[in-house]
């Protein structure tokens, strides 16, 4: 059961028990809110929430939520975005260490996974990609600079960092030919909340 | 009217509107005017919409020269203002010959002035809104001496402005030197768990001070440590402007425009709006008080 708090004089913080109830609940917000039903600036999931913001009144709302009917989302459903990806990153061999494979297999286990972006966060465009199967910790020390295009893995996460920033994920590899955040572009975000991603090696 | 020159870009000047709205899922921080009270006020002395996009100068002013002639207003930080060395008003439109040079003076109560231009600073827009955004770099840079901004298109008749206008300085935020703490009103934020009851009380009763490292991501509480009354860490969730949050510090952070969409420390504390104005006004050294 989802339960929200009314977070201020205009939002609402559900929280989900699981990341399945996050898509649940923010599916169901998208689906009132174009049904004018809703009333939101913004709709935000997070890993076991999803805000509510710019909400006219926090506290009907969060009454309102807990009689939603929430319906599971199939994931299989959502657009697909093919990643080609160089596998050149840095941090590839502690990876595969820590996985107690072999560098090649460590590329392999990425090129097979079912990803979906859980939510986005961090900086513009980042999307936390969910369905890896396996979790590295962040490097002990984060880089001052990573380079826009690195795909990296932290946590259950990959990810594709959009523009060069500071950042503790352990890099694998480099998108190539794809921007992931383009502000001329509409959308400027390639990776969106229900998008399904699959690297595929680059050629 | 062509645009206004910047001659001198004091501290920390941006340029701001509302914000970038609909866009926190993508992780694009709302950014916009730190206080909005102030920018919308400075907006409706030269005439303009709410949405048109101001100068935010902060602690130290600005000087610009206008390359037409035009109407100006400051609010805000409360600092003197001179038209060609001549003093102009604060808190009301004041007109600006062709070439003539503005100086907006460093504030001597708040933070952050606001200077509208009749039409509004017309750079482009990115992601619908003109703001800059000092945490992820949307919008445009912050203005340095020598840049030209753009102004907007404004209906040549302003006469109505001197006359309904008259008086609505009084509708800015009063930010006149107070007496000791300034007060912000707080409610509980979702995760006031990891404060209780006893840290709860304590986040009240103390005075804070602002720290020199605040900026338009969050202004930074320094003073005695709070404990929190939980271990651990919490997922990242989304965040709102005013969220008073705790790290493991346990000095208090409130988010202001430019805070990310996402944030991994619990929020104790909502800032209530009545007070945005008054938190974004802040000057680091500046001692603050929460109310429930």
């Amino acid at each position: 059961m989802p339960a929200p708090i009314v977070m201020g004089a205009a939002a609402v913080l559900v929280d989900c028990a699981d990341a399945d109830e996050v898509l649940a609940v923010h599916a169901e917000a998208l689906r009132r809110r174009e049904a004018g039903l809703l009333t939101a600036e913004e709709i935000v999931p997070a890993a076991r929430t999803v805000l509510l913001a710019g909400v006219p009144d926090p506290a009907a709302l969060a009454a309102a939520i807990t009689g939603w009917e929430l319906r599971a989302v199939d994931v299989a459903a959502g657009p697909v975005v093919e990643i080609p990806v160089r596998f050149d990153g840095p941090d590839l061999p502690d990876v595969a260490a820590h996985w107690g494979v072999t560098a090649p297999a460590a590329e392999a286990t990425v090129l097979a996974a079912e990803l979906t972006v859980a939510f986005c966060g961090f900086s513009p465009g980042f999307a936390y990609l969910t369905g890896l199967g396996r979790e590295v910790p962040r490097r002990a020390t984060p880089r001052t600079s990573v380079p826009a295009g690195s795909v990296a893995l932290a946590g259950p996460y990959a990810g594709v960092y959009p523009q060069r920033s500071p950042g503790g994920w352990q890099i694998v590899g480099t998108a190539v030919g794809i921007e992931i955040w383009d502000v001329e572009r509409d959308p400027a975000a390639l990776l969106s909340p229900g998008t399904r991603v699959r690297f595929v090696a680059a050629t | 009217m062509s645009g206004l020159e910047i001659l001198d870009a004091g501290a920390l000047v941006t340029v701001q509107d509302r914000g970038r709205v609909g866009a926190a899922h993508l992780g694009v921080p709302r950014a916009g005017a730190a206080d909005l009270a102030a920018h919308d006020a400075a907006n409706a002395l030269v005439g303009n919409d709410p949405s048109a996009a101001t100068l935010e100068a902060t602690m130290l002013g600005v000087r610009v020269r206008a390359r037409g002639a035009t109407v100006l207003a400051v609010t805000g930080a409360r600092c003197e203002v001179f038209v060609g060395g001549v003093r102009a008003p604060w808190g009301a439109p004041f007109r600006v010959g062709r070439g003539q040079v503005v100086e907006v003076g460093a504030a001597v109560a708040g933070a952050r002035a606001y200077v509208a231009v009749r039409g509004g600073i017309d750079v482009a827009p990115v992601l619908g809104s003109r703001s800059a955004d000092t945490l992820s770099g949307l919008g445009p840079a912050p203005v340095r001496a020598g840049d030209v901004l753009p102004v907007g298109e404004a209906p040549p008749r302003d006469d109505e402005l001197f006359r309904a206008t008259r008086g609505a300085a009084a509708a800015a935020p009063s930010l006149e030197q107070e007496r000791g703490a300034a007060a912000l009103s707080v409610v509980p934020g979702p995760r006031w768990e990891w404060l209780g009851a006893r840290g709860w009380a304590t986040l009240l009763a103390r005075e804070w001070t602002v720290s020199v490292d605040s900026n338009r991501v969050g202004v930074r509480l320094a003073g005695e440590s709070l404990a929190r009354a939980r271990a651990g860490e919490i997922p990242s969730e989304g965040m709102v402007r005013g969220a008073v949050q705790l790290p493991p510090s346990g000095l208090p952070v409130i988010f202001l425009a430019d805070h990310p969409t996402t944030g991994g420390y619990p929020v104790v504390a909502i800032v209530r709006e009545g007070s945005h104005s008054r938190l974004a006004q802040a000057r680091p050294g500046d001692t603050l008080r929460l109310v429930g």
